[in-house]
């Protein structure tokens, strides 16, 4: 667990804005590549636990990875370089999509590549929440939960905060239930 | 200079309540970037979440391109930073503890119980997205296509689909 001093902020803007420019639409397996595999700055183990963190915590999860990893190695100078690094040069090339968009968006063939992306894009999230159900544990019990969010939040349009705190705690407490029941039943 | 104040305080409730990432989002940003605030129209809103898949990058990208709409380069700093600072700071904080309370029975009931919530936000993302961009037959069709394409076959690269997206959008198809 000692972190090798070679790890200065430097290293960590050039490491993180490798792993920035790899993904589309997600680069957390990029990061754990790049820092288990090809750096061999984490163990895997080690990834893990701190991977198992930020996708507790609500937020962007790879930039709260970056945060953790950077504040590992060089502290908080190592946090904002992790950081910058990962999000410098998509944010430039968003921002150039961007200004190709104001320039030429209201055009009929633009607005219809944009269209055709969207809903290329909308069965990508439907293909992440299928993959991200399939990983749900005590599915009969826990997966109603995600269609009654839906209907809240898709259908209903009720406000997100409200639906997260009462769902939340439901399905909190029945995992919890759930963990006593495995622990005492066998 | 007040819509990137409020952009920010905006943002900042979202970042708190992310739960299953920026994506996951999306239908909530709608709601106050499109219908409290106006900041932006339906159709601008969901070019945007078009053009942040669409880019290379971690998907935290599509916060910056809505605030760069709103109110320019303040705006994008505004809503990225947001967006970023408040569970930053406490994954910063909570990093050293981590081990204490890592598998404890409450953190994993939390654990556990928020993930279908994801589930639930996720979908509701691409559904909300697909009915935004006033999708027909057609258009549903496709993204469904697209949804079994990525689930099955796990060595086809996202971009494919993304590009077939913009040629079938492109002609007029979807």
């Amino acid at each position: 667990m000692t972190p090798s001093p070679s790890i200065n902020p430097g290293a960590l803007f050039l490491a993180f804005s490798r792993v920035g420019l790899s993904g589309f639409g997600g680069v957390l397996p990029f990061a754990r590549r790049m820092l288990v595999e090809e750096r061999g700055w984490l163990s895997a183990e080690e990834f893990n636990v701190l991977q198992g963190l930020c996708q507790f915590l609500p937020g962007p999860n790879v930039v709260n990875l970056s945060v953790v990893i950077g504040a590992r190695f060089a502290g908080w100078r190592g946090s904002f370089a992790a950081v910058a690094g990962l999000l410098c040069a998509p944010v430039a090339i968003v921002l150039m999509l961007a200004a190709l968009y104001d320039a030429f968006g209201a055009q009929p063939t633009a607005q219809g590549v944009l269209r055709g992306i969207a809903a290329a894009g909308a069965g990508l999230f439907i293909a992440m929440a299928a993959r991200m159900a399939a990983a749900v544990r005590w599915k009969p019990r826990l997966l109603p939960f995600a269609v009654l969010v839906f209907i809240g939040i898709a259908l209903l349009r009720w406000p997100m905060p409200a639906v997260m705190l009462g769902l939340l705690g439901v399905a909190a407490t029945l995992a919890w239930w759930s963990l006593g029941q495995d622990a005492g039943g066998r | 200079m007040q819509a990137v104040a409020e952009l920010f305080l905006e943002f900042t409730l979202l970042g708190c309540m992310a739960f299953g990432g920026v994506s996951a989002l999306i239908p909530e940003m709608h709601r106050v970037v499109v219908e409290h605030h106006h900041w932006l129209s339906d159709a601008t809103f969901v070019n945007l979440c078009a053009i942040g898949q669409a880019a290379p990058g971690p998907n935290v990208l599509v916060v910056t391109l809505i605030g760069w709409e709103v109110a320019g380069p303040t705006g994008a700093l505004a809503s990225t930073l947001g967006l970023c600072w408040p569970m930053s700071a406490v994954v910063f904080v909570l990093f050293r503890h981590w081990d204490r309370f890592r598998g404890v029975r409450w953190q994993q009931a939390v654990q556990i119980g928020v993930a279908p919530l994801a589930v639930g936000l996720i979908f509701s993302a691409g559904y909300f997205v697909g009915s935004t961009a006033l999708l027909g037959a057609s258009g549903w069709v496709f993204a469904l296509t697209v949804a079994a394409a990525n689930v099955g076959l796990r060595t086809l690269h996202p971009l494919w689909l993304i590009a077939a997206g913009a040629l079938v959008g492109g002609l007029g198809i979807v």
